[in-house]
């Protein structure tokens, strides 16, 4: 097994809707689809967020897609337009989600194919 | 020339035009030089009827994106030679104001015989006692499907104008009405939902918001619009014009299909729940992802309703910092300005803070025990109060903080008025379909 962050890994976006946040978690292959679905549960991404989702967390998957769904409930401060938070619309929260490490089996760790933007300065 | 087209064999070319009230109007030429038979434009996040309600406050005759007539001139010769109609749900909360906003931009081109349809009766806010709405409630408003476009377009309509629409239905509608498909046909209107889906957002199917290589993006300063070839079985190929920038590929496919979706095996729709884990989405190379196989069933009992309240009022206030010590300073500067309201007595109902170049986004996901000093810290404080008054009577505190406060802050630029604003709920509701149905209308209006 191998320790990786989910930005080696898998893409995210995220939006929302009132005060529901709302992210999808993509893997580039089977393997890492198997692998995130094992380890990105509801509760560790409940835990993940802290104090930033007040709500629950409920999870579902897109086999047909390589994808996780996480709709976290209570996450945006009340919701856009009423929000004290910069980021009223959750966009961020898509990122956050990508500091996460999980265990992987090794392949999918060697296999990860997600690239780091160069900085042109 | 005529050709007569059969709905077996014809191609429907959708183009998904606007994103939300403010998207650039650039890529929709590229769109309708592409060739299109219908330019659908979306305007209305759930934020935007907020935007929106505040336009009204100031003027009863505002209430629609005003930005409508823009795409509405961008499109005009195709729409005047027959080649292109545009449907948009830009009517806001004032569908009415909207659709004369569009009438009166054709016959200012000079444009005739062509025939404006305006939809109405989304808006719920009269109906306030039967739904037990808030009394204070400054719009409400329910989710209408496909159905008053499709209804609209059958009676020969060129340019459609609504309010509240469920986003995909918008471009739902025109796949309906071309190709004939039943209302019990579920896995088709599934189809024209998963069409319109990815399309309603328009440039993040084609590299936009792309958490991928989005710096691998051709012409990033030209990202494309997207849009659908589709198909009588319900199948589409999701594309973008050639001249534009961004790409179209299976991921950037996939991430704008579960955009905001909930469930993506129940999406909910005014008139179809859509199973989009049933889809097949192949990449065909060359920015084109094609995707079939949508399945789906009844709608829910009811449609989705928002009603909008006032919720106070905020204000905020940004101090920066440099190393070294950023962070403790803007921690300092924060509780300065929480003091000084507290020892004002102002009557404050909720504090939120960040540290941007700390972990202001990022909040309790960033492990602060593998952080180097920070070269600079940006402190945010923002505040909630009953009314505006309170909420400026904090902001006035902040000036103090320059002489008096923490050592070496900064500007953070130019363009802040640092004026109160107001907040405003926003929340779902369940809507009696028949009390929906019975107040709907379409008005035709011949230019």
């Amino acid at each position: 097994m191998a320790r990786i962050q989910l930005r080696d890994l898998c893409g995210s976006r995220s939006g929302d809707k009132g005060d529901i946040s709302d992210l999808s978690l993509f893997a580039d292959d089977q393997a890492a689809y198997e692998a995130i679905k094992a380890e990105v549960t509801a509760e560790r991404v409940k835990e993940h967020f802290g104090d930033l989702v007040k709500g629950r967390v409920e999870r579902f998957e897109a086999p047909n897609v390589l994808a996780l769904k996480f709709v976290m409930y209570e996450a945006l401060g009340g919701g856009a337009p009423r929000s004290l938070r910069s980021d009223n619309l959750g966009k961020t929260h898509a990122a956050s989600l990508l500091r996460m490490y999980i265990d992987v089996p090794d392949e999918v760790a060697t296999g990860a194919r997600r690239r780091r933007a160069p900085v042109p300065r | 020339m005529t050709t007569v087209r059969s709905a077996d064999t014809m191609t429907i070319r959708l183009g998904g035009g606007q994103g939300f009230y403010g998207d650039g109007v650039g890529p929709v030429a590229d769109l309708l030089d592409a060739g299109l038979d219908y330019l659908v434009c979306e305007a209305l996040a759930e934020l935007t009827l907020a935007i929106l309600q505040k336009d009204r406050q100031r003027d009863e005759a505002l209430g629609f994106t005003r930005d409508l007539p823009v795409y509405l001139q961008a499109a005009m010769p195709f729409i005047v030679d027959g080649r292109t109609k545009f449907i948009t749900n830009a009517g806001g909360i004032n569908p009415v104001a909207a659709g004369r906003a569009a009438a009166a931009t054709l016959k200012a081109a000079g444009a005739t015989g062509i025939k404006v349809a305006t939809v109405v009766g989304d808006d719920v806010r009269g109906r306030g006692d039967e739904l037990r709405l808030p009394a204070d409630a400054l719009f409400a408003n329910a989710y209408l499907g496909a159905r008053p476009i499709v209804e609209a377009l059958d009676a020969g309509a060129t340019v459609v104008v609504t309010g509240r629409v469920a986003d995909a239905s918008l471009f739902a509608a025109p796949l309906i009405h071309e190709f004939g498909w039943g209302w019990d046909d579920w896995d088709r209107l599934a189809a024209g939902v998963t069409v319109g889906h990815l399309l309603e957002c328009s440039g993040q199917v084609t590299g936009g918001n792309y958490s991928g290589p989005w710096w691998e993006n051709p012409d990033p300063l030209r990202i494309a619009f997207p849009l659908a070839e589709c198909e009588s079985d319900g199948s589409a190929v999701i594309t973008k014009p050639e001249v534009a920038g961004g790409m179209v590929t299976f991921d950037t496919v996939r991430e704008q299909l579960l955009y905001e979706v909930h469930d993506p095996a129940n999406y909910l729709n005014p008139d179809v729940t859509a199973d989009f884990t049933a889809l097949s989405v192949d990449d065909l190379g060359d920015n084109r992802v094609r995707i079939s196989g949508a399945k789906g069933g009844p709608p829910p009992d009811t449609y989705k309703g928002l009603v909008c309240t006032p919720a106070g009022w905020a204000g905020e206030a940004r101090l920066a910092y440099p190393w070294p010590d950023a962070e403790a300073k803007a921690r300092a500067a924060l509780a300065f300005i929480k003091g000084r309201a507290r020892a004002n007595g102002v009557p404050v109902e909720e504090w939120y803070e960040e540290y941007f170049g700390v972990n202001a986004y990022g909040g309790p996901t960033v492990d602060l025990s593998a952080a180097t000093e920070p070269s600079e810290v940006i402190g945010r404080l923002a505040w909630r109060t009953a009314d505006a008054e309170s909420a400026g009577r904090v902001s006035q505190g902040t000036g103090v903080l320059g002489l008096s406060g923490p050592p070496t802050i900064s500007s953070t630029g130019r363009g802040r008025d640092g004026r109160p604003t107001q907040l405003l709920a926003v929340d779902a509701f369940p809507v009696d379909r028949k009390l929906v149905d019975s107040q709907v209308r379409v008005d035709i209006e011949e230019v």
